[in-house]
């Protein structure tokens, strides 16, 4: 990793609001092509590191370097950046042809030049033939490939987008991910993303930026985050997990760790089946433990022994045990 | 198919209600479009005498009439250019106003908007008084500036709340996207903020051009009769009821400009996009 060249560096980086709230001493080193995402619950500070980023908001200390150059003083037009907004990307005046060039008129590329540069990008994010139409014709998941491809035309340093896929419904969401994927790895651009969405973060990202109340809970690859959690709250927002109190700490595991095994003993926890559903090629088992239901995927075969209110066993494989919200 | 137009007859086949919203509605008509008609055909008619119900000659006798007065035609002439010149300084002061009130929040700013209804709050004549007090130490009284700030006075309120809904309504995003891309802030208003915000800003365009070319209480007071717009010049001949034609094609001069302004524009007036500039935020 160390010799991979850094692209966007933030260093010590504050931005306080009025009221007090903001983030704090934020350090992040994204290197070149690589996708990395700010993940965490609405108000955790994930958007307002991307507009300081992006231009839109003044750091109150700090410095951030993209390319070994200091942006902070510059605004929003003279930075190195592209940024996709939620939605209200477009101007709805213009015809996509005018919005994809307006940018790049800016820049007094000849018409010549950009024109071919248009018709590829449209083909890229699959909206070629659209050039004539208004952003009000198309629908939200257009709307927002017509952003990407605004944003891309312009061969950003680095892209920012901010949850430009929440906004749309889960298929087209879907889709979108995976195109944005391919899109990023054929052209090799950095790409910063910010996203309450788990799902969205593991299936895009290199790597994750957990963030809490204003400050970074751990950082690392989607397996990193998903296997190895460094704190409760990573462990709570990401994917699905069972927390069992023991002596003052907590037992984290997730439920495709649990073994289930008819009858009493067996196990590490004595409990009953409370519920059984049928999820495809697994099964959704949830346990009655004392006051407390735990959740573990189990096969097909070991279900349909069980009735409800069966005695079980369960069996904790891979855990991580956590003391005052730290890993232990 | 007469059998069917005996009001008896039509009673009992729509049902008492329907008959009812029916004589309403033409009542309603009758009222609004009454006038109206009547003044179309007093235009037409080279004579006319009380007791007839149609003109006794028609013609276009009062219109060459009109024309050929002097100081008729230059009272329509500068009605126009006190409406262009009003409505081109109130956009000068007015769309700035309303954008910073838009998109600042600063002390006060509600004061300030609530300022502008205070002109259209309180009785006109007394504040045309009062300020013909203030005119007259400053020499604007029987001036086309003094008429042109007593227009615009008038028009502040629409000219203030309307574009200043519409920009509201331009996305901050959308502002941001620009700038993303390149342009600086000014450039940024006058491609992306300025555009958007159009059809509000038309609307209260319209409205500045309109009320300008009808006002004539504060003109009168403040022109001194010096200052000869349309609406004045009217006053004379309305007067003088021996040529209700001359009046009657003047309103139909009067007419014109607003119909033509008001039929381009019809996409964007409407109920919403005046309601929408009254909005307190």
């Amino acid at each position: 990793m160390s010799d991979r060249k850094i692209k966007l560096q933030i260093k010590d980086m504050t931005k306080k609001y009025d009221n007090g709230d903001g983030v704090e001493h934020i350090n992040l080193d994204v290197y070149e092509g690589e996708i990395v995402t700010f993940l965490g619950p609405s108000g955790c500070g994930k958007s307002t590191i991307l507009r300081t980023l992006g231009g839109f908001l003044d750091v109150t200390d700090g410095d951030i370097l993209i390319d070994d150059k200091s942006i902070i003083s510059l605004p929003p037009e003279k930075r190195p950046t592209a940024m996709v907004f939620q939605s209200y990307n477009l101007w709805p005046h213009m015809t996509i042809y005018e919005n994809l060039a307006f940018g790049l008129k800016l820049r007094k590329i000849p018409k010549s030049t950009y024109d071919p540069d248009i018709k590829k990008m449209l083909e890229l994010v699959h909206m070629s033939g659209s050039e004539k139409k208004y952003p009000g014709q198309l629908s939200g998941g257009q709307q927002q490939r017509i952003a990407i491809a605004r944003s891309l035309l312009l061969k950003p340093s680095l892209l920012l987008l901010d949850e430009p896929f929440s906004a749309l419904d889960a298929k087209i969401r879907q889709e979108m991910r995976e195109e944005l994927k391919k899109i990023q790895n054929d052209l090799g651009i950095t790409v910063i993303f910010v996203t309450h969405d788990q799902e969205e973060a593991m299936a895009l990202s290199h790597r994750i930026v957990v963030m809490n109340k204003g400050k970074f809970d751990q950082v690392g690859t989607p397996e990193e985050i998903y296997d190895d959690p460094q704190t409760l709250h990573v462990a709570s927002f990401i994917g699905e997990m069972n927390f069992i109190d023991m002596d003052g700490k907590t037992i984290a595991v997730r439920p495709e760790d649990l073994t289930v095994t008819p009858g009493k003993g067996k196990g590490d926890l004595n409990a009953t089946v409370r519920t059984s559903m049928l999820m495809g090629h697994y099964v959704s088992l949830t346990a009655q433990y004392g006051d407390k239901v735990i959740k573990c995927f189990i096969d097909r075969d070991i279900s349909e022994e069980l009735q409800v209110g069966d005695d079980i066993s369960l069996t904790i494989g891979k855990h991580t045990i956590f003391k005052d919200g730290q890993r232990v | 198919m007469f059998k069917m137009l005996n009001p008896k007859r039509f009673y009992h086949a729509v049902g008492r209600k329907k008959f009812l919203e029916f004589i309403l509605l033409a009542v309603f008509i009758l009222f609004f479009y009454g006038p109206l008609i009547n003044m179309l055909m007093l235009a037409f008619a080279n004579e006319y005498t009380v007791p007839h119900i149609l003109p006794e000659v028609w013609g276009f006798k009062w219109w060459s009439y009109v024309f050929a007065q002097k100081s008729l035609v230059s009272s329509i002439v500068q009605s126009f250019v006190i409406a262009i010149v009003t409505t081109a300084i109130s956009m000068v002061f007015c769309i700035p106003a309303a954008y910073s009130i838009a998109r600042f929040k600063y002390p006060g700013r509600k004061v300030f908007m609530l300022s502008f209804l205070l002109t259209n709050a309180f009785p006109k004549l007394g504040i045309y008084t009062s300020i013909a007090v203030l005119f007259y130490k400053y020499g604007l009284m029987g001036t086309y500036p003094g008429v042109i700030i007593i227009h615009m006075i008038n028009s502040m309120m629409f000219m203030v709340w309307l574009p200043a809904s519409a920009f509201r309504s331009v996305h901050r995003q959308q502002e941001e996207a620009a700038r993303d891309v390149g342009a600086g802030p000014i450039r940024t208003f006058f491609k992306v903020t300025l555009p958007m915000a159009m059809p509000g800003i038309s609307v209260a365009t319209l409205y500045t051009f309109l009320g300008s070319m009808e006002e004539a209480q504060g003109t009168m007071l403040v022109g001194l009769a010096r200052v000869q717009t349309m609406p004045v010049a009217m006053y004379g001949i309305v007067l003088d009821s021996s040529a209700v034609q001359i009046g009657a094609v003047f309103a139909i001069l009067l007419i014109i400009p607003s119909a033509v302004m008001i039929f381009l524009m019809r996409k964007y007036i409407g109920p919403e996009a005046i309601a929408g500039g009254f909005k307190m935020k």
